[in-house]
């Protein structure tokens, strides 16, 4: 195959701008209609009957309380409740485990924050890291083998040459 | 059978202590006499692993016998559960499977004893930790949580029998692997502990230990996805991971010991990294420790927790004993830990290894986290939170793509620095290919911006053909190499190519297991289900399926009694299939459990749940999941373990080049 190295160049830059595009766009998008709406809700509610599932996910046949979350669920979507206000009303009446997830309010914040602050605060460790590292001069152990020169060097050269021809 | 299993566990306890005090004795003391005390150590350990065997046998005759006398007989097992089962009874519950656990450390402590030869000192040390770490097992065995336990009262004619989810028979083999991977990381962190102690010089250490590391890490991840599997096939619930804690134990090890296999490299190659991998090991072995104090305290609810008791004090002390221990080890010997390299630049394989490594313990933080926050959240206010699936997915699905980036990147990175300009060499056509795959996949009618989870998965089949495209770059490029030298086809010689350096494209053979196994993940997206009422002669349809109820049916067996629908499967008109759902009810336990029928293509798997019979009309209802690509997450899960097998292989090109005198210096302890 021939290579275009400036072709290639130009579309891996373009389509690194469409996808950082899409990536924003589409990234905040969330669903609109009814069934997805009661979709998306159900897979935020847990079931209550103690089986610790997902509401739209609880498989218990004759389960006192799924059937009935569901229908109530369907019915305050139908009302054009938004989410927010069909979520608390389940938080008011099943109490907060019926969410399947922590709300991001007051100390339930925490939550989402840590994994994000960690990831952040990981990150910058890395960088300081490298570039702590490529500043630091090279310090060898007192028992460790001494930097090598000569004939030795270019044995071990031949050595990485051998090792790494394919 | 309950007292010789009793004393046969209270001998072994008694020899396992020998083994540590001896051990430490023979290694502390200088003089003639230690080598001999030594040998009773090691010799100590052997037998008592030939005890624990002797107690497992001992169980399992119990059972095999129907001794209902024994407390754990009767709560596991009944006369007419299948054999393959009683034998699965040994992992089944609380105390046969510490029981277990004990059987396999000693196992693998078995084959360190006898390979003790290749460096007596180190595997001394390491066999000292080790028999410190059965001693804590055998202690819970004898005083906590014992397996031959008399059930109060006279003997039952019927034991209550085996919880019927365990009646499957992935569970037959799931358990054997995840705690093979579990104990197996008491290895590592034995040879790790062992090294530091005795200022192991060199990285000889991490030789030794990298295939015990890579079987470990190899066991556990088929027990993770047998897991997954079994949870699939038996719950019936549609999905194969629901972010239980103990799904979760079992993952935490699993990202901490897959950053050890990572992060290794650099101090096999560089000699950098060092007090990092200590502790990374370190932790993947206290992390096994916390998921079975997790999942047996009872400290946290879980689904499928089999087995919960009292025994988490015990686990809060051996943790916080082996955490101050490593802690004072490392204080002491902190300075033999100094890295003999410098990085050199951001842009280097080095640099790649840091962000995998922080990719997948902020992956394991925020399992961690997740599974600990209802805890953390009653202390603080008070009031219990659930953290479900849609915390896990949320916040870890960013970081799998992140770490998908990386592997993509990272192969292609140079040791010490590369150039941005032999980096875009190499990475544009992949790239290329990535976007163009799916500009195709957009075209075929995914639409991204309708919902986030099919953005995600978008980006997920994105970024996997990028690590797809990366990987095969390298088998390429290395292979038209050795074809143009030996004029082999290119087939032939990128399997030589693999041969010459089988940890390396070994490697990349994993890499590809688990490109397969995000694209399987990416269909979760595209979930459908329906549930209904079905009787004979009704229709359902889903998807391009039409779902024909021509029967039910009823069983009968000294076990179990069962019930079944008979549905034809029609597609484009043309019946393709008959499946048949079943719900059992087990007759000893009083409880039922699903059978799942599942039709399976490389597209979608057809997963139709027999859920019982509505109490209010009689009649049957039958849900039907439609999943697309789930046999995806299972051939690679295969790739993933050829891979492993490739990368255990010892590499056929063997260095010839006369070493200078000097580098022939064995390492200190290594002719002992």
């Amino acid at each position: 195959m021939k290579h275009h190295p400036a072709l290639a160049a130009y579309l891996l830059k373009r389509l690194g701008q469409l996808s950082l595009v899409l990536f924003v766009l589409f990234g905040f998008l969330g669903a609109g209609d009814e069934p997805a709406r009661v979709n998306d809700l159900g897979h935020r509610l847990m079931c209550v009957c103690g089986c610790n599932q997902i509401l739209l996910e609880c498989n218990h046949v004759g389960c006192t309380y799924s059937d009935r979350m569901r229908d109530e669920l369907v019915a305050a979507v139908d009302k054009g409740d938004n989410d927010d206000l069909t979520l608390q009303w389940f938080v008011q009446k099943y109490g907060t485990t019926v969410l399947a997830a922590p709300t991001a309010t007051g100390f339930n914040r925490v939550a989402w924050i840590m994994p994000y602050l960690t990831l952040v605060l990981g990150l910058a460790t890395v960088v300081v890291i490298v570039h702590t590292w490529k500043k630091r001069p090279l310090t060898l152990r007192a028992d460790a083998v001494p930097p090598v020169h000569g004939a030795e060097l270019d044995y071990f050269r031949a050595q990485a040459r051998k090792e790494t021809e394919i | 059978m309950s007292l010789i299993g009793s004393f046969v566990l209270l001998l072994a306890l008694a020899l396992s202590g020998y083994s540590f005090l001896a051990g430490i004795l023979a290694l502390v003391r200088k003089g003639p006499g230690s080598e001999r005390i030594g040998e009773t150590a090691r010799r100590a350990g052997i037998a008592t692993f030939a005890l624990v065997l002797l107690a497992a046998v001992v169980l399992m005759i119990a059972a095999f016998s129907n001794d209902f006398s024994i407390a754990y007989i009767f709560h596991h097992s009944n006369r007419d559960l299948p054999g393959p089962y009683k034998f699965a009874m040994l992992w089944s519950g609380q105390e046969g499977s510490l029981l277990f656990w004990s059987l396999l450390l000693g196992a693998y402590g078995l084959v360190l004893r006898l390979r003790y030869k290749t460096d007596s000192r180190l595997f001394a040390h390491a066999s000292m930790v080790i028999a410190g770490v059965q001693l804590f097992f055998l202690s819970v065995l004898n005083f906590a949580a014992p397996p031959f336990a008399i059930l109060q009262g006279s003997s039952p004619a019927d034991g209550a029998g085996l919880n019927p989810l365990l009646q499957y028979p992935e569970m037959v083999i799931h358990p054997p692997m995840l705690y093979l991977g579990y104990v197996g990381f008491t290895i590592p962190f034995a040879f790790a502990l062992g090294a530091l102690i005795m200022r192991y010089p060199g990285e000889k250490w991490i030789a030794i230990t990298r295939r015990w590391t890579m079987v470990t890490w190899g066991f556990l991840t088929c027990g993770v996805f047998l897991g997954a599997h079994w949870a699939y096939s038996v719950l019936g619930w549609g999905g194969y991971w629901a972010w239980d804690p103990v799904e979760n134990a079992s993952l935490m090890p699993w990202l901490t010991g897959t950053a050890f296999l990572h992060s290794v490299m650099m101090q096999e190659k560089r000699g950098m990294m060092k007090t990092w991998n200590v502790w990374l090991i370190f932790s993947t072995f206290m992390l096994t420790v916390f998921g079975t104090l997790l999942t047996r305290s009872g400290l946290v609810s879980s689904v499928h927790a089999f087995a919960q008791s009292s025994i988490g004090t015990w686990f809060v002390i051996f943790l916080g004993i082996t955490f101050l221990v490593c802690l004072f080890f490392y204080v002491k010997n902190r300075d033999h830990l100094r890295s003999e390299n410098k990085l050199e630049s951001l842009i280097s394989r080095e640099s790649s290894f840091l962000f995998n490594n922080l990719l997948l313990l902020v992956a394991c933080f925020t399992v961690l986290w997740g599974t600990l926050f209802p805890k953390i959240s009653e202390w603080v206010q008070g009031a219990k939170v659930t953290v479900g699936a849609p915390f896990f997915n949320r916040v870890n699905i960013p970081v799998a793509l992140l770490l998908l980036l990386l592997t993509a990147i990272g192969p292609l990175l140079a040791w010490r620095r590369t150039s941005w300009e032999s980096l875009k060499r190499n990475f544009k056509w992949p790239a290329i290919g990535a976007v163009a795959v799916g500009a195709l996949v957009v075209l075929l009618g995914m639409k991204p911006w309708q919902d986030q989870s099919y953005f995600y998965s978008l980006m997920t089949i994105m970024l996997s053909v990028l690590v797809a495209f990366t990987v095969a770059s390298e088998f390429i490029r290395g292979g038209r190499v050795i074809s143009q030298k030996t004029n082999q086809n290119l087939f032939a010689s990128m399997v030589q190519l693999t041969r010459r350096n089988t940890r390396r494209y070994g490697g990349y053979i994993v890499h590809f297991g688990v490109v397969v196994i995000m694209i399987g993940f990416a269909g979760s997206a595209f979930n459908q289900d329906k549930e209904k009422e079905m009787a004979y002669g009704d229709k359902m349809s889903i998807g391009a399926y039409t779902l024909v109820c021509r029967s039910y049916t009823q069983d009968d067996n000294p076990n179990y009694g069962s019930e079944w629908a008979v549905m034809d499967v029609f597609k484009g008109g043309k019946q393709i299939a008959t499946l048949t759902p079943e719900r059992r009810f087990y007759k000893a336990s009083q409880q039922t459990s699903t059978m799942v029928a599942n039709r399976s293509t490389l597209k979608e798997d057809l997963y139709v749940v027999y859920e019982g019979q509505n109490p209010d009309t009689g009649r049957p209802i039958i849900k039907v999941h439609l999943n697309p690509l789930v046999m995806w997450i299972w051939i690679g899960v295969w790739i993933m373990i050829v891979g492993t097998v490739i990368g255990l292989i010892p590499s056929t090109v063997a260095l010839r080049v006369a070493a200078p005198a000097r580098l022939q210096t064995e390492p200190v302890g290594a002719s002992r």
